[in-house]
């Protein structure tokens, strides 16, 4: 491999590590539900567009663009988030909760009608046309390393999604919350047999799934400016072929499945045809769903009797 | 049986008339018991003939009709029917399910620290976890290990332990020795009764009528969603009812 080609490869790389990191933050939100209630979220990828035009809307009106930095990028974050936790909540308690005990195909052709009530609402609500995500991060090249540009928007897209998910990882593993998470995902009988309000974990799982895709349409928003109400559409089924590739259920698999994602298409992109792209995602899950339908990282364990 | 204090002999937990159907088929059709303070009650029987689901009723997890009566921990008697279902552990009632139930993916130490979820007595708690890994040392060598790598018997333990860090007044178990060899079932009911000699009232369901009945002060036999009879655990034991049907005869 010669210099340039090298340097080209690093550069695909960086972007899809960058991609990816985005991937896999929508891609937790599916797996922490899926973990929890055994339901496909679909509605999930609409709480994320939801989330980008919280985030539109909060920087147009306090005019956030005419002064880019960290200060906007937090307050487009903070909008999101709040707005996608409401959201999220809302749709558990008036669509998901009074099907607790219906069969599981009721509750998600359920999500798939919330999904598409949240599409054609946010057409009249927010009109179909595109519009342009305020630009609070300048991407400039802030460093270069042998030859690689090292861009703004990849390093601000890098540190939030490494920090979010840190963040991910203490409160599901050192917090009593966490913890009692992962106790009604693992059996939820016996976590109200330990005093568990079950109702109250599902709740808080969907306050952290949709802010973390709130944090992601903010991320996506910037890298890719042009936001529409059917946004969610393909990158929310890409970022669940992310979780089901990781292993639908496993927060690791989540966030691996979307690295590995958004390095691959970068790598389709850069080496063979941007027409690829969609193909690929769509390609892996076939095959996942071949060879190994739990997922890469995805639960075989069995309860030992 | 030793003599245990008599001095509180008065009812726990008196369940009345307890009926529950699943989907048209009645599992309960009319079950009535008390446990008195101290006492170890077993409740006997083949399987399917509705004692786990007795359990589940008392702790309300299954809808049901008939009253569960409960005393708390602060003397109140509670009809647990009118009671939020995650807040029972709290008043004192816990419950080790069927099947042991530990949380496989969940280390030994974080399905402890689930028992003790519905305290907030951080301290005390830090103190009951040393009781408790003094009386289960099995526990504290594997603390760090997900309890779905222990061994039946180890898992029973975690269960029973896990259970005892609500700090419950009655501990309802749903047959401890499922599935276990008969040396590990053996501790395990060593273990109950050590539980209960230091305080615990103790409503066990088993199958394994023999062992229930040598430990239990008193037993219900349930037969088909009813309770058929009922008597001392030792007078039980002689009798030709359950020799024939729950002991293998002789």
């Amino acid at each position: 491999m010669d210099q340039s080609s090298a340097q080209e490869f690093i550069q695909h790389l960086i972007n899809g590590i960058s991609l990816g990191s985005i991937y896999a933050l929508i891609a937790l939100g599916y797996t922490m539900v899926y973990g929890i209630l055994q339901l496909i979220n679909f509605a999930h990828s609409e709480v994320y567009m939801v989330g980008a035009f919280a985030a539109y809307y909060t920087g147009k009106g306090l005019g956030l663009d005419q002064h880019p930095g960290f200060g906007a990028l937090f307050a487009l974050l903070l909008a999101a988030v709040v707005v996608c936790s409401i959201l999220g909540v809302t749709i558990e308690r008036l669509a998901y909760r009074p099907l607790r005990k219906a069969p599981k195909l009721n509750i998600l052709i359920t999500a798939i009608g919330v999904s598409l009530l949240l599409q054609y609402s946010g057409q009249i609500i927010f009109g179909a046309d595109p519009k342009l995500f305020p630009e609070v991060i300048k991407d400039v090249t802030v460093f270069q390393l042998g030859g690689v540009e090292v861009r703004s928007l990849d390093i601000t897209i890098l540190v939030v999604g490494t920090l979010v998910m840190i963040g991910l990882h203490f409160l599901v593993h050192a917090t009593k919350i966490g913890t009692a998470m992962r106790a009604v995902s693992s059996n939820t009988m016996v976590a109200r047999l330990m005093g568990i309000n079950v109702d109250q974990v599902i709740s808080f799982t969907f306050v952290i799934g949709s802010s973390l895709a709130g944090i992601a349409s903010v991320l996506v928003g910037l890298k890719y400016p042009k936001i529409d109400p059917l946004m969610g559409m393909l990158f929310g089924i890409k970022a669940f072929v992310a979780a089901v590739l990781g292993g639908i259920g496993s927060l690791p698999g989540a966030m691996l499945g979307g690295v590995i994602l958004g390095l691959s298409e970068e790598m389709v992109v850069g080496y063979l045809s941007s027409t690829y792209r969609d193909a690929l995602a769509f390609g892996i899950l076939i095959v996942i769903l071949l060879f190994r339908p739990s997922g890469l990282l995805g639960s075989q364990t069995r309860e030992k009797v | 049986m030793t003599a245990k204090p008599t001095a509180a002999r008065e009812n726990i937990l008196k369940v009345s008339d307890l009926a529950v159907s699943y989907g048209g088929i009645q599992a309960l059709k009319s079950v009535s018991f008390e446990v008195k303070t101290g006492e170890i009650v077993s409740l006997i029987g083949a399987n399917g003939a509705g004692k786990t689901t007795t359990l589940r009723a008392v702790s309300s997890l299954v809808p049901y009709t008939g009253t569960v009566e409960f005393k708390s921990k602060s003397g109140e008697v509670l009809n647990l029917a009118t009671v939020p279902q995650h807040r029972i552990v709290k008043f004192g009632l816990a419950h080790s399910p069927e099947g042991r139930g530990v949380f496989p993916n969940l280390t030994v130490l974080e399905n402890l620290q689930m028992g003790a979820f519905s305290r907030t007595d951080k301290e005390e708690i830090a103190q009951d976890l040393e009781l408790c890994f003094a009386s289960f040392p099995r526990l504290k060598e594997r603390v760090k290990q997900k309890a779905g790598t222990l061994s039946g018997g180890e898992q029973q333990m975690l269960a029973i332990a896990r259970a005892l860090m609500a700090k419950p007044s009655l501990l309802l178990l749903d047959e401890p020795s499922l599935g276990l060899a008969p040396l590990i079932v053996a501790q395990i009911f060593e273990i109950i009764k050590k539980i209960n000699s230091e305080g615990m009232t103790v409503l066990l369901v088993e199958q394994n009528a023999r062992m229930a009945l040598k430990i239990s002060d008193r037993a219900y036999v349930v037969e088909t969603g009813k309770i058929s009879f009922s008597g001392r655990g030792k007078d039980l034991l002689g009798d030709p009812r359950i020799i024939d049907s729950y002991l293998g005869g002789h």
